[in-house]
């Protein structure tokens, strides 16, 4: 039962990117277009599973006070590991991608569970979360990403769906999408969205938990 | 001497680390609340930024680039893969060495800066400022612009949003929105200015 809220609580209610706000660089500058994005979610929750799973079998033996590095060098070889796969089998999804696999290290979802969960439970619980986590991560890559390269260039996975004027057909596409902001923008409505959505959900307790928290 | 304020432009304004590169964007929305706060972590990233960038850059060409280990007579060795956790190895280390030596002998700013030091270490400004730096082949004297450039840049972007944001502390906005949806909404409409100045 508790397995299974693991596993599930993550992917909307404590979603890692919209609530807990862990992970945003990567939400944010990897999501132009979905194939890059859908590589990035897989290798941010191959890594998170797997440095989950290690450090909940260590909780035990790793000492507290040179815990974090310890844990940054756990998370570091998961992570290169990542990138010399990706590198040997997609080197042009791993050229699209230049810095931002590297940075899965410093991707704060990683280290946040590992510190906030696996530490303090048992390898199974711990790879739930992560299984938990990532799909939550992947959830908003994926949705801001599709919206991106829908909008931008009127197709998705590189495959038209909207015809553009330049190709002859009727729709011009919005270029903004393409650019940095659009990802604040989206992300932020995002956000707007999913908290009026609690809201409503909890309106006939007294306080509204969304308003004002931070 | 052209080409460094060049590449210290670029650093600062068209390739901005936190508004066109997107790094370090959890510390960057998460603690912007307050203008002093974010003078201090501006503050901290710039020192930090100018010291590590230059650092890895030593680092890697004479450990770990290819060819890097001739003088060992390993020179088809090719360490390049290890650098993500050396660079973090660097990272970590230098962070706490500053605290060390600020703590010793600069109190008042060690006051100042000392808290937003240790949370630097995670931040992906400053990894992804040194992955950029190897990307790029930059030399010593490149980096070391470089670094202060992307130091620069970064506290400055956050300076600017923790500005927007204390005015708009405030003002009567949707419940949804508040906190941390409208901060994505300001930090959008800013880096649209910043990617302004790049195309022109």
């Amino acid at each position: 039962m508790t397995l299974r809220r693991h596993l599930l609580d993550p992917i909307l209610h404590e979603n890692p990117v919209t609530v807990q706000i862990l992970g945003l660089c990567s939400a944010l500058a990897v999501s132009r277009t979905l194939e890059p994005a859908l590589i990035m979610a897989a290798a941010v929750t191959a890594v998170l599973v797997y440095s989950n799973l290690v450090i909940s079998l260590l909780r035990h033996v790793l000492p507290g006070s040179v815990r974090l590095i310890l844990e940054m060098t756990i998370i570091a070889s998961g992570v290169i590991v990542v990138d010399e796969v990706l590198k040997t089998y997609a080197p042009a999804i791993a050229e699209t991608l230049t810095v931002f696999v590297g940075l899965i290290i410093t991707n704060c979802i990683v280290l946040g569970r590992a510190e906030s969960f696996a530490l303090r439970n048992g390898p199974l619980h711990s790879i739930a979360d992560a299984v938990g986590n990532g799909i939550g991560y992947s959830l908003i890559l994926l949705t801001v990403a599709a919206i991106r390269e829908l909008v931008g260039t009127g197709s998705l996975f590189g495959v038209t769906l909207l015809p553009t004027l330049d190709a002859g057909g009727w729709y011009r596409p919005n270029h903004l999408m393409l650019y940095a902001p659009s990802a604040f923008f989206l992300i932020g409505f995002l956000i707007w969205g999913l908290r009026a959505l609690a809201a409503r959900h909890v309106a006939t307790a007294s306080t509204p938990v969304t308003r004002g928290q931070r | 001497m052209h080409d460094l304020i060049t590449l210290i432009g670029q650093a600062i304004f068209t390739e901005n680390l936190a508004l066109v590169f997107l790094l370090g964007m959890c510390t960057y929305l998460a603690i912007s609340k307050r203008l002093t706060t974010a003078l201090g972590l501006g503050a901290a990233m710039l020192v930090i930024q100018t010291i590590t960038v230059p650092l890895n850059n030593l680092v890697f060409h004479t450990l770990l680039a290819p060819g890097a280990l001739d003088w060992l007579g390993q020179g088809e060795l090719d360490l390049s893969f290890l650098k993500l956790v050396v660079f973090i190895g660097v990272i970590a280390a230098s962070v706490q060495i500053l605290d060390i030596v600020l703590l010793r002998f600069a109190s008042p700013l060690h006051q100042a800066l000392g808290a937003f030091l240790p949370l630097l270490t995670v931040n992906c400004a400053l990894l992804g400022a040194s992955l950029l730096m190897a990307q790029r082949q930059l030399d010593l004297v490149q980096s070391l612009a470089y670094g202060f450039g992307s130091g620069f840049g970064w506290a400055l972007a956050i300076c600017l949003l923790a500005a927007l944001r204390e005015r708009l502390a405030a003002s009567n906005l949707p419940g949804g929105l508040q906190g941390l949806g409208i901060t994505f909404i300001i930090a959008g409409l800013l880096a649209l200015t910043v990617a302004g100045l790049g195309t022109s």
